[in-house]
């Protein structure tokens, strides 16, 4: 039971760093706080299930096709309601106030649309149940495929971000905002493309969860939320750390709802946030 | 001019408490629903407005206050819970400003956006498997009018000490940090200190707001006072009238209540985005609050005048 406890930690927190990911790409490059983050997973998710529920296409494909639009969704979004704010603000704190407030909005919109339109049940639907041996423990297909695709997304965008001229410019602009246009990086641009990204990976994170459970138009206030716990427990900005936190907080979470109580993986995750920021407040792994 | 304001004060809040005396009871409920967030807005004011700080753990101190009278009802008179209620929402204030305040705002945010339901799972969670209950009743015999008038109280209370912090050395300190607090950090301000007392503070008056309210229930549980659109509510009506004035949450707070009391009847399923669209239009049209207007009008106003004089 230890073991298989372990196995099921390490799928959830896999979704978790995967879309704590895009959270610490575009609060770390884009410097926006989006608290409306979990709304585009989702979104993402809500489209995975409309493709498999009712055209009956594989949720794979679903996952293809929601990047592009994740992406396209965030990258609007910035262009329409953050650039007009980061060209207004006086300083770093009232964006930062500004951008709190209107992702408060949007996350509020959000979750009435879905609600009008998907309602407040479960949404969910059933693929790759057949349960699979992994090193002694007994998990769905869907889980481990789940893992492996989180995986796969994280490694492939840590490479970019550490190997090609593009990730280089982002780094760049993360790092030293105000130096970064000094070598010719066009930081409005860079700071577009790094929030369109981040949605990418969020709508992705989301298509990945649809594929192992069901899920509700309200639960993005906690994906940001578990998301924002583990950014700051990476460290902002900080890809690997985000990786790894993901998967203490995943499981953490699986032991505690094996161990004391399902109902208690939020408090769990805020215990372990509390004690990182009164003994690591710049993250684990500064 | 001070006197005047303090005049005109008084003659407000006589005129408020004897507003219950005229109408029924139904009409008791909707005072009650308003001023209770008028003080839940000029209370969150009370620390954010200055401070700059977003809190968004308003109904965890609520809820904290509800379930304290709903858990001591039938042990104890409503006076003393009120008190017991008072110090638990210090001591919760104390331990999460510790732990958060003297970092980045954002963290402050980031633990206040959960805070609430951390609150409601341990309740929770203690209450199923500790008590075998969820859910419990209160019975206590308040009138509708009388907790409106405790309501009002606190009202006068809040806004009091909010005059009182931004006319005394407090005031000058908070106003400092909340412009930039490095400055105010080297011009030996506790910063962390007075930020901390003022979170404190805040978070009292709120949980007494709640804990006033709770009577009104019959029937509580973990999801009904811990319902997070209480804090959104609260941050949207101070933010519209303006945090960072005395009446700027009042003035907020007022009209948005009335709007949403109708929306819900009207239009119950589209409350959320209604709510949403109400936050991003402050944002963008009104980022320092309605009361802010008036300052613009009156400059528009000396402009033309000095204008049409040369």
């Amino acid at each position: 039971m230890f073991f298989s406890t372990l196995v099921i930690g390490l799928v959830l927190g896999g979704t978790y760093a995967l879309i704590a990911l895009g959270l610490t790409i575009q609060y770390g490059i884009a410097r926006i706080m989006n608290l409306a983050y979990g709304e585009i997973t989702i979104a993402g998710a809500f489209f995975v299930f409309l493709l498999v529920s009712s055209m009956g296409l594989s949720p794979l494909l679903g996952l293809v096709l929601v990047v592009p639009l994740g992406f396209a969704l965030s990258w609007l979004l910035y262009g329409i309601v953050f650039h007009p704010l980061v060209k207004r603000a006086s300083h770093a704190g009232q964006l930062e106030i500004d951008s709190i407030l209107v992702t408060f909005g949007l996350m509020f919109l959000a979750q009435g649309l879905f609600t009008m339109f998907f309602g407040s049940e479960f949404a969910g639907y059933s693929w790759l149940q057949t349960p699979v041996n992994l090193l002694g423990a007994k998990i769905a297909a869907g889980r481990v495929l789940g893992l492996l695709i989180a995986v796969l997304i994280g490694g492939g965008l840590w490479l970019a971000m550490q190997r090609t001229r593009w990730g280089v410019n982002l780094r760049a602009v993360a790092n030293h905002p105000e130096f970064a246009p000094l070598v010719g990086i066009n930081r409005n641009s860079a700071a577009r493309v790094a929030f369109g990204l981040g949605g990418a990976i969020a709508a992705a994170g989301g298509a990945v969860m649809s594929m192992y459970q069901p899920f509700t138009a309200v639960d993005g206030g906690f994906l940001t939320m578990k998301a924002l716990v583990i950014v700051i427990m990476g460290g902002v900005g900080n890809l690997g750390g985000a990786l790894m936190a993901g998967l203490m907080i995943g499981v953490v979470e699986a032991y505690v709802s094996y161990a004391i109580d399902p109902g208690l993986t939020l408090a769990a995750t805020y215990t372990i946030f509390l004690g990182v920021l009164l003994w690591r407040p710049k993250g684990l792994f500064a | 001019m001070k006197t005047f304001g303090i005049l005109t004060f008084l003659v407000l809040a006589v005129g408020m408490a004897v507003l219950p005396l005229g109408i029924g009871d139904y009409g008791h409920g909707v005072l009650v629903g308003m001023m209770s967030y008028i003080v839940l807005a000029s209370a969150w004011a009370l620390f954010s407005g200055p401070t700059r700080y977003v809190s968004l753990a308003t109904v965890a101190f609520f809820g904290i206050g509800a379930y304290t009278v709903a858990v001591l009802a039938d042990h104890l008179p409503f006076g003393a819970i009120l008190v017991v209620a008072g110090s638990i929402g210090l001591c919760v204030a104390l331990l999460v400003g510790l732990a958060t305040l003297r970092l980045a705002g954002i963290y402050f945010v980031i633990f206040s956006f959960g805070l609430a339901e951390l609150v409601r799972q341990l309740i929770t969670w203690f209450e199923t498997s500790v008590n075998h209950t969820l859910g419990r009743y209160i019975f206590i015999e308040v009138s509708t009018a009388q907790i409106y008038w405790m309501l009002l109280g606190l009202g006068i209370i809040t806004l009091g000490l909010r005059w009182w912090i931004g006319n005394s050395r407090l005031g000058l300190a908070v106003n400092a940090i909340g412009d930039d607090e490095t400055v105010a950090r080297h011009a030996g301000v506790n910063v962390t200190g007075v930020k901390l007392a003022l979170f404190a503070v805040s978070s009292v008056l709120i949980t007494l707001a709640g804990a006033i309210q709770a009577p009104r229930w019959t029937y509580v549980e973990p999801s009904i006072v811990f319902n997070p659109t209480i804090s959104f509510m609260t941050l949207v009506m101070a933010l519209l009238g303006g945090p960072g004035r005395l009446w700027g949450p009042v003035a907020g707070a007022v009209p948005l209540y009335f709007l949403f009391e109708w929306i819900a009847t009207r239009f119950p399923d589209q409350n959320a985005i209604i709510l949403g669209l109400v936050f991003v239009a402050i944002v963008f049209l009104v980022p320092g609050g309605l009361l802010s207007l008036i300052d613009k009008w009156r400059a528009r106003a000396r402009a033309a005048g000095e204008q049409a004089h040369a």
